[in-house]
């Protein structure tokens, strides 16, 4: 089955700016792939379309069987829920404890207390930074920041993983040990997507590889 | 009868789910107001500072609506029977008054009648007032014999009638309805009240533009936890729900600290205000907010929190909201 499907996409923004044109592909459950292309190609307005913050001018976007076009405002929250997203900065709050950052999604879902914390101390321990749970994001390397936000991205165990830059910030050493991170959480069955700059490192990793090019796609291998 | 079983099964299955979710939705609530003393206690001095500013805005007009209360206590209440005082001619002699007060008692238009004569009047006047030992010094008792007649009919307009018609006959030289001091004194509540009534608009007024713009800041400061929030699933009511509660608690405490304010602002004035109606009615206690005040004022200041947050909340999410919900 497909866990994600375009067809036909294109997006232009209110500025008039044609961020995508006539986008298609499928993205198998269970299947692992890198979007990428030059600055400004529209890899993160792929992903928002994804996410649901912004809506296709035209086309159709499936996740699972599920048109995004098709959800009304009540249902958007409930549908994030089934995703994981990680983001660049890593956008984890400053102001609450490791635990509390990985805890939100849990909470956003409405789960108990004792769940939560079970949950999250897996998470930790899938991340490697099980004895970090106390600790505030600031006194995390940025290599720990961004594993917390991954934990943060998979503790509801989500169908589908996204990922926006997630090695943007780190050295080819570190990039390498999240890219593992993903590849590990790929192989128990998550749908992954990674938008990224990082060609030398797509290429030691053996994955699907989708092109962007001035908003169109070219498909490589 | 297998069908009505699994019937009655479906039923309670339901029930349990809809109890379950109840539960889990009261959880989540608890917890959630917990969250939200924790974050106000976490600012404490900031939060402080702002429930000390709305216990002084609702202290206003609560000590204003405890005097009116105290002032109407001064006024009787429905049993009150407003007498007309018959101040006779100095002139008239033990048996010319026993005449006249006799003569009252024959009309129909006074339902009772009592004299009480210059001796009486001295006697009362001794016992009562400081002014008493000045008798002593007087040769010829000054005090008019006079006499308190309570009028059947207790309409003011024919009261004021009577009592012309009253001060006309010879043996009187003066005719007081003590209805009219009343009068006076219920126009002075009245206005004091309406007063305190403008006051409790204007303030509340006030509570509210302070809180909305209270959590106007919390809200500014909490922009990346709600953005983020919204990202990864939650619902709008559930971003906007620990503000609302701050908003509700702001104004509960709020009006908990006003009426500390209150009862001491009360005991400030409970001496001279005794000093004052001591020499106009006699001893006086002052009396703190009765218990439908202090409701109002608790349950006005919570309502007022939880509006002013949600002014403050549909605003700011409005523009938080565009693209994400
Ligand atoms: N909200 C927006 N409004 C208008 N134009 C936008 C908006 N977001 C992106 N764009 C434009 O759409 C195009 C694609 O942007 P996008 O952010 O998707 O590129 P990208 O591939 O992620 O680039 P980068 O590698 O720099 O992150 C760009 O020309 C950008 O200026
Ligand atoms: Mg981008």
């Amino acid at each position: 089955m497909a866990a994600i499907q375009f067809t036909n996409v294109s997006k232009r923004y209110d500025s008039g700016q044609e961020a995508l044109k006539s986008v298609d592909f499928t993205l198998e459950s269970g299947e692992m792939a890198f979007l990428t292309g030059h600055s400004g190609a529209g890899k993160s307005t792929l992903l928002k379309l994804l996410t649901r913050v912004e809506q296709p001018s035209r086309g159709e976007v499936w996740v699972g069987d599920q048109n995004l076009s098709e959800l009304s405002r009540s249902e958007i929250p409930h549908y994030r829920r089934t995703l994981g997203v990680v983001y660049q900065n890593h956008r984890l709050l400053e102001d609450r404890t490791v635990y509390q950052n990985i805890a939100l999604p849990l909470r956003i879902a409405g789960f108990n207390e004792e769940d939560i914390g079970r949950r999250v101390r897996a998470a930790l321990d899938r991340v490697g930074l099980l004895e970090s749970e106390q600790k505030f994001p600031q006194a995390l390397s940025s290599g720990e920041q961004q594993r917390i936000g991954i934990a943060r991205a998979i503790v509801h165990k989500p169908r589908v993983l996204i990922a926006d830059e997630p090695t943007g910030n780190l050295d080819p050493r570190l990039s390498l040990d999240i890219m593992n991170l993903f590849e590990q959480f790929n192989r128990i069955g998550t749908t992954v997507l990674i938008a990224t700059h990082d060609v030398a490192l797509i290429k030691r990793m053996r994955h699907r590889v989708l092109i962007l090019d001035k908003g169109r796609l070219r498909h490589v291998q | 009868m297998s069908s009505s079983e699994t019937r009655t099964r479906g039923a309670s299955d339901l029930s349990v789910s809809r109890w379950q979710r109840l539960k889990h939705w009261t959880v989540q609530h608890r917890l959630e107001s917990a969250d939200a003393v924790k974050r106000l206690l976490h600012n404490r001095l900031s939060t402080l500072v702002t429930m000390l500013l709305l216990a002084v805005v609702l202290a206003v007009p609560t000590f204003m609506y405890s005097l009116l209360g105290n002032l109407k206590q001064l006024t009787p209440g429905t049993d009150f029977e407003p007498q007309l005082a018959l101040y006779l001619s100095t002139e008239l002699k033990a048996e010319e008054l026993d005449r006249f007060s006799r003569s009252l008692l024959l009309r129909d238009d006074l339902l009772s009648v009592e004299l009480i004569s210059s001796d009486v009047g001295a006697n009362e006047f001794k016992s009562h007032s400081e002014l008493g030992e000045l008798m002593t010094l007087l040769d010829e008792n000054p005090l008019p014999a006079v006499v308190l007649a309570i009028t059947r009919d207790q309409d003011p307009a024919t009261m004021k009638l009577l009592r012309e018609s009253m001060a006309a006959l010879p043996e009187v030289d003066v005719a007081e309805l003590d209805v009219e001091w009343l009068e006076r004194l219920e126009v002075i509540v009245g206005s004091f009240s309406s007063i305190s009534f403008v006051l409790a608009l204007l303030l509340s007024m006030t509570v509210l533009l302070v809180i909305a713009n209270t959590i106007r800041t919390m809200i500014s400061s909490r922009q990346e936890e709600i953005e983020v929030s919204l990202l990864i699933g939650a619902t709008g009511a559930w971003v906007r729900r620990p503000f609302l509660y701050a908003g509700l608690l702001y104004g509960f405490f709020g009006a908990l600290l006003s009426l500390l304010l209150v009862y001491f602002s009360l005991a400030l004035v409970e001496a001279p205000l005794a000093e004052l109606t001591e020499l106009y009615i006699g001893r006086f206690d002052l009396q703190g907010p009765d218990l439908s005040l202090i409701m109002a004022l608790l349950m006005g200041g919570t309502i007022l929190g939880w509006i002013g947050a949600f002014i403050a909340v549909s605003r700011q999410m409005g523009q938080l909201h565009q693209g994400s919900d």
